[in-house]
């Protein structure tokens, strides 16, 4: 076992657990206005709720990238290049998101907000089904030749794994969302996604278990199967208080089910990074895909004085913006008006 | 069709677009936050003002460059998975250290500036804004490192035809990093002083077009007030004159720094990308003449074609070593050199695709470096000379009646943009045919280097990157128009469109009391009850 790159590949991992944990519930909360929310103050309501912490959510991706590039330059070089056309949608999703959580209240028309409303629910949507799709692969299998590069066209990430995973991401964020916002919000929002969760609303999930299943069939170790023991038991427990109107426990549960999910995931497929489907000869793997020893070196010092330092002013993000939100709590919208009165 | 034109057709497309929001937000970031300091410390009412308005064109804009900035993370895997496995154990490190030391504080902290309005202590909320600004001038850090390294190579070895980071000290502090970081960071200020003066100006002119303001018989300022108008009162004249000011001192600041950076970084360019500045002065025979004026077949790549109409000997050499005798070599003396030291032709190597064998240009196109470099200093020129005039037109107090002036003082923020982005497209074109140049001279790692022919991702077609530079320009445009609304939008709107407590602070009645605050031992009292129900940059959503 090689330390440095094994260290890696957890700290990536990480990442993206962080990611899919963070911003799950802001993709999901978008996809939610689109299509659970009942009139315009609940949908500002929901937004609100992500508002001082999207952003912050978000660079958890660009985190994910940068360090897989920074460790594994040949995993991000093969991965990104070979779910290329995904990839262009998943940006695209993540900028008409962005533009439409920013620039919804600066508008004054009621087309204007429907606009954002489809830019931002569309968005999230693509942007996670794309990015769900990514990590199939990279957990799965993409047809790459010995230099790393796709064969096969444009579409030939496109496969059931892959399909699997983007479905996996899509459902995991409508239902972490619906528990955020049963924990965060008060009023008939909260009432309807804490029904949500705790009701139908769960077998959102099936995908991401079908993602976890299919790669435990190909990989299974002890360690990976006692990840999804841990996950089972989490999300029996997270559904359990979610029926029981529970909200705090019922988020902890999906969390925690995200954790040992991805975990599980992870560790199976430990130590390969991206498998080729063409030839086992050709799979990257932690050792032909890893920067050189200085290199992860430096980059374990950056992480381990960074990364805990983002924990705690994150954490302490999540503690200023505490307190629950009604209706009540939103403003009417202020119309702007030019100061020449003319 | 060329992978290796469409990728960099988009390259460029997307990466000068992201760059018209960066400089912005870098540039504008620390004013708002001075604003907002000044406020503390004084109490007076104008700073709350000026911090409000600014704060909320600076998210306006701010949001726009996050989003782009994301397309830029990601093409170097997409587009360029060569480039990515060539330099990946030393490009990517800044990238990350980016993310993980600078983006991380600039969006979470910004998230806090935003919304934690009466809900922060006001020192602990003013602290959330300066940390996020010094998130965005660490994060530009990081990125120039990265560029600077594919300008100057420093750091690594070469092991198995890859670059391999030996030395991270001298990836942070390459010499090339600090001339680039400082000037973009004088240059960005110049964006934000063009933004302030413009804004400033066009409010004071419509100050007195509507009857507000006039002037007394020696020109000084008489300030009035409107009731109809929200916002349109005493100190609204104060809010706009002294943001003007602010903006000229910046400027000033700025363009000063931008000089100063900037001969500093063209030395070290002579040095390390001789080529790079022989074709940015259309010096094709080695001398000492600057060139003010130089005509001909500049798009050639060989200089038979070049005609110097205008020339002034000396300065070149000046500029470029300090002495005014030393000649600096010409491309047609450079020319053969680079070709004995890298070759003539590509090598036949199936990476390099069609392109295999075919004569290399060393010479970058000469009329994109030649004029990019002399827009870059006209622009910012330009600039600088406006904001001096504009802090002289104002000496009394408010700005000239004319409509042709306040039309120039608004076009006018867009010379620092042009500059910005001339000067960016001057040292990305000028670096061709290399993606990562070589660096003959002691300083550099002479053999760690790329043609940007060799970097392209070969498993990607040319359908796909046609499909992805044209539905990303098709989008950044309509955002173009989107944001370039909203920011006129708001500024015509004037300082009440930030602070809505102006428009109805007396008839707060209508409004929810919705404040639900027990739990929050930072209320500021009952004052801030009605302010945080009716503040938008508190619920900017």
């Amino acid at each position: 076992m090689e330390l440095l790159p094994t260290v890696w590949f957890v700290a990536i991992a990480a990442l993206w657990t962080g990611y899919l944990l963070l911003e799950g519930f802001d993709l999901g909360v978008g996809m939610h206005m689109l299509v659970s929310a009942r009139g315009e103050s609940q949908r500002r309501l929901m937004l609100n709720t992500i508002g001082p912490v999207w952003d912050g959510n978000e660079v958890w991706l660009i985190t994910a990238g940068a360090a897989t590039f920074a460790a594994f330059p040949l995993w991000y070089a093969s991965l990104f290049s070979g779910l290329y056309l995904p990839l262009v949608f998943v940006l695209l999703g993540l900028i008409f998101r962005a533009v439409s959580i920013e620039y919804r209240g600066k508008g004054s028309t009621d087309r204007w907000r429907r606009m954002c409303d489809l830019g931002l629910g569309v968005g999230s949507f693509v942007a996670a089904f794309g990015i769900g799709a990514a990590l199939g692969i990279t957990t799965t299998g993409l047809p790459i030749d010995a230099n790393g590069d796709r064969v096969g066209g444009p579409l030939a990430w496109l496969s059931v794994p892959a399909v699997l995973g983007g479905l996996a991401v899509v459902g995991f964020c409508l239902v972490h969302a619906a528990a955020f916002l049963a924990l965060k919000t008060d009023g008939p929002v909260r009432r309807r996604s804490g029904r949500f969760v705790g009701g139908w609303g769960i077998l959102a999930l099936l995908p991401i278990v079908g993602w976890v299943l299919l790669v435990q069939a190909n990989n299974a170790n002890p360690w990976s199967l006692a990840l999804v023991a841990v996950a089972v038991l989490a999300v029996g427990y997270g559904w359990v208080n979610a029926h029981r109107e529970n909200e705090g426990r019922g988020f902890l549960g999906l969390a925690v089910f995200l954790i040992a999910g991805v975990a599980s995931i992870f560790s199976a497929v430990y130590p390969v990074v991206l498998p080729s489907t063409i030839d086992p000869a050709f799979d990257l793997t932690i050792s032909n895909a890893a920067s050189g020893e200085y290199t992860l070196g430096v980059m374990t010092w950056v992480t381990a004085f960074g990364l805990p330092l983002v924990f705690v002013y994150q954490g302490w993000t999540y503690w200023v913006f505490r307190r629950r939100l009604s209706e009540q709590h939103i403003p009417d919208a202020h119309p702007v008006v030019s100061a020449a009165g003319r | 069709m060329d992978p290796v034109d469409i990728a960099r057709w988009q390259f460029g497309i997307t990466t000068v677009y992201h760059f018209w929001m960066v400089p912005l937000t870098i540039g504008l970031g620390p004013v708002v936050a001075l604003m907002q300091t000044l406020w503390l410390r004084t109490g007076q009412e104008r700073y709350l003002r000026m911090t409000k308005f600014w704060g909320k064109l600076y998210l306006i804009n701010f949001i726009m460059g996050v989003a782009t900035g994301l397309v830029q993370e990601f093409q170097f895997g997409m587009a360029w998975s060569e480039y990515a496995r060539f330099v990946g154990d030393v490009f990517g490190a800044p990238l990350a250290m980016e993310g993980l030391l600078a983006f991380f504080f600039e969006s979470t902290f910004l998230g806090l500036w935003i919304f934690g309005w009466n809900r922060l202590p006001r020192r602990v909320h003013l602290a959330t804004l300066w940390i996020a600004v010094f998130g965005s001038i660490a994060s530009a850090y990081f990125i120039i490192v990265a560029n600077s390294w594919m300008q100057h190579p420093v750091g690594v070895e070469l092991v198995e035809g890859r670059a391999v980071m030996t030395d991270i000290w001298a990836v942070l502090g390459n010499s090339t990093a600090i001339a680039a970081f400082t000037h973009t960071m004088f240059g960005a200020l110049g964006v934000g002083a063009g933004f302030l003066i413009g804004i400033s100006w066009y409010h004071l002119w419509r100050r007195r077009r509507d009857g507000i303001d006039s002037v007394d018989e020696l020109g000084r300022v008489v300030v009035g007030e409107r009731a109809d108008l929200p916002g349109r009162d005493r100190l609204d004249h104060s809010v706009w004159l002294r943001s003007l000011r602010i903006g000229a001192a910046v400027a000033i600041l700025g363009f000063g720094g931008v000089a100063i950076t900037g001969d500093a970084q063209a030395k070290l360019m002579f040095e390390q990308q001789p080529m790079k500045m022989a074709a940015a002065e259309g010096a094709c025979e080695s001398g000492t003449s600057f060139s003010i004026l130089s005509v001909g077949t500049l798009g050639d790549r060989d200089c038979d074609g070049v005609v110097g109409l205008i020339e002034v000997p000396g300065v070149l050499s000046f500029l470029a070593n300090g002495s005014f005798d030393e000649p600096v070599r010409g491309v047609n003396e450079l020319l053969p050199e680079y070709q004995a030291a890298y070759g003539e032709t590509l090598p036949d190597d199936s990476i390099y695709g069609d392109r295999a064998g075919q004569p290399i240009q060393y010479v970058p196109l000469m009329e994109v470096t030649y004029w990019g470099f002399r827009l870059m200093i006209l622009f910012g020129a330009l600039a600088a000379f406006a904001a001096v005039v504009a802090l002289w037109l104002t000496r009394k107090g408010t700005v000239p009646q004319s409509k042709w002036i306040m039309r120039l003082a608004v076009l006018g923020i867009l010379a620092p943009f042009a500059a910005n982005s001339a000067g960016w497209v001057f040292t990305e074109m000028g670096r061709q045919p290399f993606v990562v140049a070589p660096n003959p001279n002691p300083s550099g790692v002479d053999g760690v280097f790329m043609f940007t022919a060799a970097a392209v991702s070969p498993g990607v077609s040319w359908g796909e990157l046609l499909f992805s530079l044209i539905t990303l320009t098709l989008v950044y445009g309509a955002l173009m128009v989107v944001e370039v609304r909203l920011i006129a939008r708001f500024t015509r709107a004037g300082v009440a469109a930030a602070m809505p407590e102006l428009i109805h602070s007396r008839d707060d009645a209508g409004h929810p009391d919705g404040d639900g605050d027990e739990g929050d031992p930072q209320a500021d009292g009952a004052d801030s009850r009605v302010r945080r129900a009716d503040d938008v940059l508190g619920f900017a959503y």
